[in-house]
């Protein structure tokens, strides 16, 4: 704000009326600031009290820190490289599998949610919906299967399905379900009415006027959306087997937990280029698939 | 000339405008019934039957029973206590991350700094942090520093530093160039500049991303306690690892009920935020 907007609504009084109401204003604003960041202040010492945020534990435990980063370097010299990476990934074939496993119980959750969340989201739609209560129940339940993170389905569904990829794959399931219904029902919510009107107009039944109206203009949206959704799906299935879901989590929880330290990094590394692979191509194939309007 | 005579000439003069033919929907078949094959395939490596399907739901259909009506236990105020500690990382792990990644973003956007290989490693070394998962930062400090909260707030630091750099060099970068030369012929130097002709920009976005994420871990720190890391999530695997089911659903509604309320508060925050 300039001072010549403070002093306008002044009716042009005298240099001074404005200055001090510039002044005022300038005060008020300060005092409101240095009230919020003391409030932030005092929440965070609050929270840091609370979480064992100490810093004399935190000096205390980096030497710790960095020695633990210290042992998970393997041992590389120059001549004997090979030897040395074959030592250092001793268990590729091991881990290649829990990779697949992973990358495959991920597709089958994207698959499986996106699937029905598509069947779904016409029926929770706004407007599209045939049945304004059953709209609000689907609305609700894919809130419900959102807002619960998968490992805590993961862990109901080891006691029901048995340990293994089944529950990981019904636990990311459930979860993007939830994550894909509400995007979907808003792609569908924003499609143009123009075409349903005319279907509709033309005799066509409901069912029609969403596979012939309202489909064709959010498809490329859903996939789109379902690519992004199961690069997601990657990273979560990766960790779904911290409590024993399947994938290569299992692996890093026994390696982290056991102090095999230079498989940890192996893993980890492993993990890396795998998500970032895919996250590169699937980058790829939705930018080709939404005409690059979002393309850098 | 007969209909179907029509239509061949038609198709010889717009073939885009009509079905593939041949090859092209041969293909086609072919890679849908692969797609169908693999994914078959991929059940039966999962052993994912119907029957076990089945079985399953039932099993799960008994065990929500069992969690009617959800129940505190008797130890309520540790469950509401442990709710506070998920809380409390949350704050004190975002705000520590929002204030190291200040420099980094500053250092990785490229209208302050110009110097391409730097920033080039500064961006890969983010993306090793952020690429690797919260969770999988919580085990390794677990081992590293021990059973408890501080494990989940270093995970929360470690992982969001870099998200929150790279969304502040984000923000940097789209902002206007104009201020910024306003300032520097003015005779602002460098870091005058950043102060006052590019952070008044960028702040209101930055602080945005900032409750973003703290929203985001708020969700993540509730199971965080999964792998020992504190909070809410531990008493979550304990309670169904003894099959206390009433205790979970308990917990499972507490945490709903508060990752609504810090979505709203923040969602509220940021609106205020962003309005111009």
């Amino acid at each position: 704000m300039t001072r010549a907007d403070v002093a306008a609504p002044l009716g042009g009084g005298s240099l001074a009326a404005a200055e001090s109401a510039f002044g005022a204003l300038r005060g008020e604003r300060r005092r409101r600031g240095l009230l919020g960041w003391g409030l932030l202040a005092l929440v965070f010492l609050a929270s840091a009290f609370v979480a064992e945020l100490d810093p004399t534990r935190i000096w205390a435990g980096l030497p710790r820190i960095t020695e633990y980063a210290e042992r998970t370097l393997p041992l590389l010299r120059w001549g004997h490289l090979p030897e040395d990476l074959a030592e250092w990934f001793w268990d590729l074939g091991h881990w290649l599998q829990l990779l697949a496993e992973t990358v495959v119980m991920a597709y089958l959750a994207t698959l499986v949610g996106s699937l029905f969340a598509f069947l779904g989201c016409f029926f929770a739609t706004r407007g599209l919906a045939p049945n304004a209560p059953l709209a609000w129940v689907i609305r609700r339940g894919f809130e419900f299967a959102r807002a619960v993170p998968e490992l805590v389905f993961a862990l109901l569904f080891i006691y029901a399905f048995g340990l293994g990829p089944m529950a990981g794959v019904m636990a990311v399931a459930l979860h993007s379900l939830g994550a894909q219904g509400k995007l979907f029902a808003e792609a569908a919510e924003g499609a143009g009415a123009g075409p349903v009107d005319g279907i509709r107009a033309a005799g066509g039944s409901w069912a029609e006027s969403i596979r012939f109206g309202v489909v064709p203009q959010i498809l490329p949206n859903l996939a789109s959306f379902t690519l992004w959704r199961f690069e997601i799906n990657v990273r979560n299935s990766a960790i779904i087997g911290f409590v024993g879901a399947g994938g290569i989590g299992e692996a890093v929880f026994t390696a982290v937990r056991l102090l095999h330290y230079e498989d940890v990094s192996a893993l980890l590394i492993l993990l890396v280029v795998t998500v970032s692979v895919i996250d590169q191509l699937c980058g790829r194939l939705r930018h080709r698939l939404i005409g690059g309007e979002t393309a850098k | 000339m007969s209909a179907s005579q029509d239509v061949a000439a038609w198709q010889a003069r717009m073939p885009a405008a009509f079905g593939r033919r041949g090859l092209a929907r041969g293909l086609r078949w072919v890679l849908a019934l692969g797609a169908v094959g693999f994914t078959l395939g991929a059940f039966v490596w999962f052993e994912m039957t119907p029957a076990r399907f089945l079985g399953g739901l039932a099993e799960l259909l008994r065990v929500s029973l069992l969690m009617l009506p959800p129940s505190p236990g008797e130890q309520p105020m540790e469950l509401f206590w442990a709710l506070l500690e998920t809380l409390a990382m949350a704050v004190a792990g975002t705000v520590v991350a929002a204030v190291l990644a200040v420099p980094l973003g500053f250092l990785a956007a490229r209208n302050v700094i110009s110097l391409a290989p730097f920033r080039f490693g500064l961006r890969r070394f983010m993306d090793v942090l952020r690429g690797v998962d919260q969770l999988v930062w919580a085990l390794i400090f677990v081992r590293a520093v021990g059973l408890g909260p501080l494990a989940g707030v270093l995970a929360i630091i470690v992982s969001d530093t870099g998200t929150l750099a790279k969304l502040y060099s984000e923000a940097l970068e789209n902002a206007d160039r104009r201020p910024v030369d306003g300032v520097r012929a003015a005779g602002g130097d460098g870091v005058q500049s950043a102060r006052f002709g590019l952070l008044p920009q960028a702040l209101p976005l930055i602080l945005s991303n900032i409750l973003y994420i703290f929203e985001s871990n708020v969700r993540s720190s509730t199971i965080l306690g999964i792998v020992g890391a504190g909070g809410i999530g531990f008493q979550l695997s304990d309670r169904i690892r003894a099959l206390r089911w009433d205790e979970a659903a308990f917990i499972i509604l507490m945490i709903l009920a508060t990752v609504a309320l810090i979505d709203w508060g923040s969602a509220a925050l940021r609106r205020r935020l962003l309005r111009p």
